[in-house]
């Protein structure tokens, strides 16, 4: 069974930054820069979706999961 | 209605928390109160048992009016001075000029003292500058007042902050103006009615907007307004000087990087945080950088109750205080920071949160800026500013390197301190962020 990761990212980002619209964001581009978010609405978002799907992001696996193609990518491939 | 903030003249009772016969403790969160800048959780500053709320949800207040009536919960009726200040004869009632100057902004050691005194500052003409109520004042209005017992409602008539800068633009009088927003209050509507002037056209502040209707953009707009008006004193009052300064941030990333890696994502700490706790410790070595002037004097305050700005979604920003930041570790001070973005952005902040900010941080680094010059927070006397992190070539014993850099800048209140102090500040910022593992 795949995760469907960008639904899980819509949820928490709803929750993070509720005015954000996921369907307006370039999927290839910097999620941060797109959606206005700073380092701790990053970070919340990174919270809620280890509460949602059990995956820790590390700081030193960010660079994957700059974009939202990235971290949908990133999601699938480590949840279990 | 307590002042939450420099900037604040009035408020909208929200919600009561709390019910008569209740007993509230010193700290409590008893009402939800709404300002031109958010929603913002009102807490008693005394023990006690409700006697009487008087006032009702939905009511606009100026600042200083009594909101509830408390009892020290004994069976004798004590009136307590916080919540029930005696009410001015019709004699002494305020000049309506006085009402539409616009509001008289006092120092947050001022409205301490007129608490304690059970005055309304509502009801005292300041005689400081620009019409600011001093401690002289209060303490002559605490003797001269009449024995007259408290009263609910307004001193004048409701009337939104647009409207009264209208009606102080145009000469009205509105004491004389019948208001046809909610509750009778007056509009800017009403105010250019009563003097058949069209709405301005010049700038977008004024006229033109429907403020009967508390929408998103009448919302935005207050807040811009609020804003606008606190900057503008700062700029008119403050002899700001600016200092910066560039960080190696080596050190501290490198620590934070470690940190972290063992970390689980709730408990990361960012740099935004290890930033704040060294602005908070450098206070220990420069103090004339935390406090408030006012009446014509520095008051240095004993905490470091850290004031940082949060840009709030839809536009606008506050400025919350993380109260003994310097006491707390980076983790408290970190768990801190998140809840209070959290609350700010949901407009649930306390009201203490939003009095008493003692030196204020801003941080513009997630918006992509190498620097900040900021705009004084009066009546504090200090910014401090950060950009973000970039890497460039530093040279650094002789050897270059390529290093995260960030750009520390502090904009200072030259009436108490000179660029020399204001620099031994920054300098002890920037030794504190080569020392990460002292944070």
């Amino acid at each position: 069974m795949t995760l469907d990761a960008r639904a899980v990212v819509a949820r928490v980002l709803a929750q993070v930054a509720p005015e954000a619209e996921l369907d307006q964001v370039d999927a290839g581009a910097d999620l941060r820069t797109e959606l206005d978010l700073d380092s701790i609405d990053f970070l919340n978002l990174i919270e809620g979706l280890k509460e949602e799907t059990g995956v820790d992001v590390p700081e030193s696996d960010y660079a994957e999961v700059r974009s939202l193609n990235g971290l949908v990518a990133y999601l699938v491939a480590r949840a279990a | 209605m307590p002042s939450l903030g420099a900037d604040m003249d009035e408020g909208t009772l929200v919600e009561w928390l709390v019910a008569p016969g209740d007993r509230v403790h010193r700290g409590e969160v008893v009402a939800v109160v709404d300002t031109a800048k958010s929603a913002i959780e009102v807490e008693v500053f005394q023990d006690g048992v409700v006697e009487e709320l008087l006032v009702r949800p939905g009511t606009t207040v100026p600042v200083g009016a009594p909101l509830a009536r408390l009892t020290d919960g004994a069976a004798e009726t004590a009136e307590a001075p916080a919540e029930s200040p005696a009410s001015p004869p019709a004699t002494e009632a305020l000049p309506a000029e006085a009402a539409l100057g616009g509001p008289v902004v006092t120092s947050p050691i001022v409205r301490h003292l007129a608490h304690e005194q059970g005055v309304e500052l509502a009801d005292v003409r300041g005689t400081g500058p620009q019409g600011a109520i001093t401690r002289a004042d209060v303490e002559a209005r605490a003797e001269s007042r009449s024995t007259g017992r408290a009263v609910q409602g307004t001193v004048r008539p409701a009337s939104s902050p647009l409207a009264r800068r209208r009606a102080a633009e145009l000469g009205v009088d509105l004491a004389g103006v019948r208001g046809s927003g909610p509750d009778g209050a007056v509009t800017v509507a009403d105010v250019e009615a009563a003097t058949g002037a069209a709405p301005a056209g010049t700038g977008p502040a004024a006229g033109a907007v429907p403020v009967t209707r508390a929408s998103a953009a009448t919302k935005a707009l207050a807040m811009r307004e609020a804003i606008g008006a606190l900057m503008a004193r700062s700029k008119r009052e403050i002899p700001h000087y600016y200092l910066s300064t560039t960080v190696d941030l080596s050190a501290a990333l490198a620590r934070l990087r470690s940190d972290n890696a063992t970390r689980s994502v709730s408990e990361r700490v960012l740099p935004a945080a290890l930033l704040l706790k060294a602005t908070a410790v450098a206070v220990r070595s420069v103090p004339e950088v935390n406090g408030f002037y006012v009446d014509g004097a520095f008051r240095p305050s004993a905490g470091v109750h850290l004031g940082v700005a949060i840009a709030l979604r839809g536009g606008g920003l506050v400025a919350p205080a993380i109260h003994d930041a310097d006491t707390l570790t980076l983790e408290e001070l970190m768990a801190a920071l998140k809840d209070l973005v959290a609350r700010a952005r949901a407009g649930r902040l306390r009201g203490s949160e939003m009095a008493d900010p003692t030196i204020t941080v801003t941080n513009l680094g997630d918006q992509g800026v190498e620097a900040v010059h900021g705009v004084i927070y009066p009546p504090q006397v200090a910014l401090v500013g950060f950009g973000k992190v970039v890497e460039r070539p530093w040279a650094v014993d002789g050897l270059l390197g390529v290093r995260p850099l960030l750009t520390a800048t502090l904009a200072a209140d030259h009436r108490v301190t000179d660029g020399h102090r204001g620099g031994l500040f920054l300098a002890a910022v920037e030794a504190l962020l080569q020392r990460p593992e002292e944070l």
